[in-house]
């Protein structure tokens, strides 16, 4: 069996003080696993946390040595106006591990401030799951997106995901039933 | 008819070799929606090239320092959003004026720094020009990736564990130097004027980010030449005609632009 790509020991992690935890999990190559929980119950400061930007209170936070992660954010960045197209984005984001789903084709050429928030999000997840990064966090990764969206991304994640894990958080339980090997509840 | 003489060759080179890297970096400025940088910067480079002339230091390296000195605050003070570059506006201009109304360089040369001087500019000055045409060219080649990435997935670094700021920092001192050489050149309102406007225009029309950056460098290049010229033919100060000139042709693109959509 291969060595986690991450591992949680009793973790407890927040910012000023602790926002959520004691956690225990791991996530192995190849794994796509989903934190399920109501929302703010603490599921993007975990996230934050694996991603180096919140604080850990006790537990232990393993990575695999050289590991390295891609962090889709809740809210991707979006100015007022924004000249870069979709190539632009995803050439920026280096998502060339395969070609884009079809369904995002037709957006690369337009401008990524004229899409609409659910063709903008579905961008800002390929962009991230495109990567070759060994581990990937979606934070709410169906925030504005439509059933159809939704169905795409849940396929892409039944993909075969190689050698990489993916790591996502969501409050919809009934969508990571769909894409995720297994989901982990958090209280 | 009038005839562009020689003697007005080093000022033109100088100018356009710092309207051309001003209209770039600006444009990454935009993007990291620090534009007011620029400005900060511009006034610490005045304020520091004064206290420089005032111990007899040349302009341009005076301008660098103090520059340089703001963005090395900036980052390693790890300050966030506008207000550090509102103070560094205040503490520039107030020292700006102080060190004019004591010491004999008199109120002339700190409104000269203020609106600019381009046809005294000298061999100094065009190499000046000429280093950072060459530094702007070689470092954003290696930078604008990194900048855009952090810009779009600001999380990315952090999660893995590089040293971000460093490349911030270059990009600051960049910036820093930029503004010191247009400032200590062309003056300070003309140098933020092309900083500014330029991107402001590009952000509007284009349809990517390599067209971003080709209407920026053409717009801002191609309107300091028509600023050049026209000052001379109508013997007007530089930098007024040049921002009005910048003004008048953005402000009217982007207002027909937008009726276009309405």
């Amino acid at each position: 069996m291969s060595l986690p790509l991450l591992n949680a020991d009793g973790l407890v992690t927040g910012y000023t003080a602790p926002v959520i935890g004691p956690l225990s999990f791991s996530v192995t190559p190849g794994e796509v696993v989903g934190l399920w929980g109501a929302n703010g119950c603490g599921k993007s400061t975990l996230l934050r946390a694996i991603a180096n930007k919140a604080r850990v209170f006790a537990g232990d936070l393993q990575r695999k040595p050289g590991l390295t992660l891609a962090w889709q954010m809740q809210q991707p960045i979006r100015l007022d106006e924004m000249p870069l197209n979709g190539h632009d984005y995803l050439r920026y984001a280096k998502a060339d591990r395969e070609t884009p789903p079809e369904r995002l084709r037709p957006w690369l050429d337009r401008r990524i401030d004229a899409l609409s928030g659910g063709q903008f999000q579905l961008l800002a997840v390929w962009a991230i799951l495109g990567g070759w990064a060994d581990l990937v966090l979606l934070d709410e990764p169906t925030n504005n997106l439509d059933p159809q969206g939704e169905r795409i991304l849940a396929e892409i994640l039944k993909n075969e995901q190689g050698e990489r894990a993916v790591l996502l958080v969501s409050h919809e339980h009934r969508f990571l039933e769909q894409a995720c090997d297994r989901v982990i509840k958090i209280a | 008819m009038m005839t562009f003489d020689t003697l007005f060759a080093v000022p033109f080179l100088s100018g356009l070799l710092i309207a051309a890297v001003l209209s770039a970096v600006g444009v990454l400025l935009r993007l990291r929606d620090e534009w007011l940088a620029a400005l900060g910067f511009a006034h610490l480079a005045g304020a520091s090239a004064l206290i420089g002339l005032a111990i007899h230091l040349p302009a341009v390296l005076g301008a660098t320092f103090g520059a340089a000195l703001g963005a090395l605050i900036k980052t390693l003070g790890r300050f966030r959003g506008n207000s550090v570059y509102a103070l560094m506006i205040l503490a520039g201009w107030s020292i700006s004026l102080l060190v004019a109304a004591n010491t004999a360089l008199g109120s002339a040369i700190g409104h000269a720094m203020v609106e600019g001087q381009l046809y005294f500019a000298g061999v100094p000055h065009l190499t000046a020009a000429i280093l950072l045409a060459v530094a702007t060219l070689a470092g954003l080649y290696w930078l604008m990736p990194i900048i855009i990435r952090d810009r779009l997935f600001p999380g990315h670094d952090a999660a893995n564990r590089l040293p971000a700021w460093r490349w911030h920092l270059v990009f600051d001192l960049l910036t820093a130097t930029s503004m010191a050489v247009a400032t200590a050149t062309l003056g300070l309102m003309a140098a933020f004027a092309l900083v500014f406007i330029p991107p402001w225009l590009a952000f509007r029309l284009a349809k990517s980010w390599k067209q971003a950056l080709m209407i920026s460098l053409i717009f801002g290049t191609a309107t300091y030449i028509g600023a050049f010229l026209l000052a001379l033919r109508l013997d007007q100060p530089f930098a007024p005609v040049l921002a009005a000139l910048l003004l008048v042709i953005a402000g009217g693109v982007r207002g027909h632009w937008k009726s276009r959509e309405v």
